[in-house]
């Protein structure tokens, strides 16, 4: 995909992130708004997949770690037609096959099931040495929020992956300053997150997460990169595109119908924009 | 089933990690989707064999269980058959969360293997103690807990193990001295108990694991010199539980003793209660650690600290008798 269509395939998944959500009317709107031109350039323009074989050996693996970001991932694997985007409209609803936090026995797509903070990035690295064993030629790409690197598994993963060379494992850090109590600075302050990750040994890239372009190319740099695992930190705007979240940096939202047809057309309107511009 | 007791009460020339790392060896060398990952104590049960044979498959995570475990469930994810080890403290509450949602919950199996279980830890003390670890993993869904007493048992365990896909497996085992319970051809399928003794005439069943099922074998003998007849039952397989043998256990005997090495409050004594409340209540004696926190010193000392003699175990049978 061109940057074009990348612009407009991360505001139809910003749409139908808020689509999911509202759906049951609540859930975790600012960390998988944020998420959305990530998923775009991953999907659009990266991984290797197949929506009718969601577990091909050699496809390309995505975990979200920030596992309470799942709703930008039902909605990005719908639009990728490994479902009908309507069946994500169960959201939480009994027997859903859409949970709140992503788990591998319920959903095409989803490669690993998290939630318990911090965990993902253990499992992603042991899919990612899998894989190496295997002699694979696939990635595995491995989302981490902010706030779940106060979790030390975190690091111990990196640590792992650098020790034993996992360069076929590119460590995403949503880096958008918020966690459930506050800016995370004030809850638990990290310093400098790619410094940090620098010093675990990993080849460190800090970026606009919201410029499909920059991801991009970061991932591509990533991929040239032999030897070292890769961690792109993205400068993200918690909640980025939905009008009731993105203001307060809100972790979970429940806002007014009111207010969601507001956030909803606003969506609609930057898809439409995105498409005409 | 066969099974050859000898039960002579004399301890097996070869060390009981080797059952492990020598079993594990041979099954690596058949099929390359086993790997294993170690947290830094390879060296404790021989393991480092493992990653100079099949250096591709076998790997240090580090003391970071955590990672470890979730780097195992990611492995398993890709098809690998994941063996996990660390003592068994640290295979269980230093990873609980870890085992219980990347890897259970997440529907890949992962083999704990946990060495040094309870009073085996003898002198690295309380704090490597494991007293709770099987209660963790029993809580488990579709979980596997086994408590091997014997050389070939822990080797016939291993190579089951790899044959468990519903859940995670955890496999408790000393890692030196192990007495030789059972002979050569001896076959422990998973989930059954094996009877060790029997007659048509027992007062009582002695339901028993792991450094426990010596002890037992050692009580039936002074039993039986006191003219009371009892059953053992070596239940090597806690979870699942060989309920069907339980509850014809105790409808035959009309009295249940377990012993173990763990607290009693969270262990084998509790599965088997469950099953008995829930099938055929029997009155029921409880020896094993009396929801005590463990301490350092030899095994010896340990086992008479904690009431684990087979002299316990024959106060229990007649307290339980006695109840009936």
């Amino acid at each position: 995909m061109n940057e074009k269509e990348l612009k407009v395939l991360a505001a139809n998944i910003r749409l139908e992130t808020l689509k999911v959500i509202h759906s049951r009317g609540f859930g975790h709107v600012g960390g998988s708004m944020d998420l959305a031109d990530l998923m775009a350039v991953l999907y659009g323009s990266v991984m290797k997949f197949d929506p009718k074989n969601p577990r091909w050996p050699d496809r390309d693996w995505l975990v979200l770690s920030k596992g309470h970001a799942g709703p930008v991932a039902y909605a990005t694997f719908g639009l990728m037609g490994f479902y009908p985007l309507e069946e994500a409209y169960t959201l939480n609803q009994p027997h859903t096959k859409f949970p709140s936090h992503t788990d591998r026995k319920l959903t095409p797509g989803v490669d690993l099931t998290t939630g318990s903070l911090g965990q993902g990035a253990s499992t992603a690295t042991g899919a990612a040495l899998g894989n190496k064993i295997d002699g694979r030629d696939n990635h595995v790409f491995c989302v981490i929020g902010d706030g779940e690197a106060d979790e030390g598994q975190v690091w111990e993963a990196f640590h792992f992956a650098y020790a034993h060379k996992l360069d076929n494992i590119v460590y995403f850090i949503d880096n958008n300053g918020y966690q459930l109590d506050g800016a995370t600075k004030d809850i638990l302050d990290h310093g400098s997150l790619a410094k940090k990750a620098e010093g675990f040994g990993l080849y460190v890239q800090e970026i606009d997460g919201h410029d499909v372009k920059a991801i991009y190319g970061a991932i591509q740099n990533a991929f040239a990169k032999k030897g070292v695992p890769s961690c792109i930190v993205l400068d993200t705007i918690k909640g980025k595109g939905a009008t009731f979240a993105e203001p307060k940096h809100e972790h979970s939202s429940q806002p007014k119908e009111e207010q969601w047809q507001e956030a909803l057309a606003a969506a609609e309107k930057a898809f439409a924009d995105a498409k005409n511009a | 089933m066969s099974v050859n007791l000898i039960g002579k009460h004399e301890k097996d020339s070869r060390a009981a990690r080797d059952a492990v790392a020598l079993t594990l060896d041979e099954m690596m060398g058949k099929d390359k989707d086993i790997c294993y990952l170690d947290c830094d104590l390879m060296g404790c049960i021989n393991t480092k064999r493992l990653q100079q044979h099949y250096p591709d498959r076998a790997f240090q995570a580090g003391i970071a269980e955590g990672n470890a475990a979730g780097v195992a469930a990611g492995l398993a994810a890709t098809g690998k058959k994941v063996f996990f080890h660390s003592f068994g403290t640290f295979s269980s509450r230093r990873c609980y969360d870890q085992i219980y949602m990347s890897a259970a919950y997440a529907g890949l199996p992962v083999h704990v293997l946990a060495s040094d279980p309870g009073v085996t830890a003898a002198f690295n003390g309380g704090t490597h103690m494991p007293l709770e670890d099987a209660a963790m993993y029993l809580s488990i869904p579709d979980a596997v807990v086994t408590d091997p007493c014997d050389y070939d048992q822990l080797a016939c365990v291993t190579r089951q193990l790899p044959n468990i896909t519903s859940g995670v497996t955890f496999t408790r085992f000393p890692r030196k001295d192990i007495i030789r319970v059972y002979g050569d051809g001896s076959e422990f399928p998973i989930g059954k108990g094996i009877v060790l003794h029997e007659t048509d005439n027992d007062a009582a069943t002695i339901i028993t694991s792991g450094i426990m099922v010596d002890e037992s074998l050692k009580a039936w003998e002074a039993l039986a010199a006191e003219g009371i007849a009892v059953r053992v039952i070596d239940m090597f397989t806690w979870k699942p539980l060989d309920a069907e043998l339980v509850v014809k256990a105790a409808k035959e005997t009309g009295a249940i003793v377990t012993a173990e090495n763990h607290n009693v409050t969270c262990g084998l004594g509790s599965v088997v209660a469950n099953c008995l409340a829930k099938n055929c209540p029997t009155p029921q004696e409880f020896v094993g650690v009396q929801d005590a926190f463990g301490q350092v010193g030899p095994q010896n000392f340990l086992m008479d600290e904690y009431g684990l003699r087979a002299a316990n175990i024959t106060e229990a049978v007649k307290k339980a008798v006695a109840r009936k």
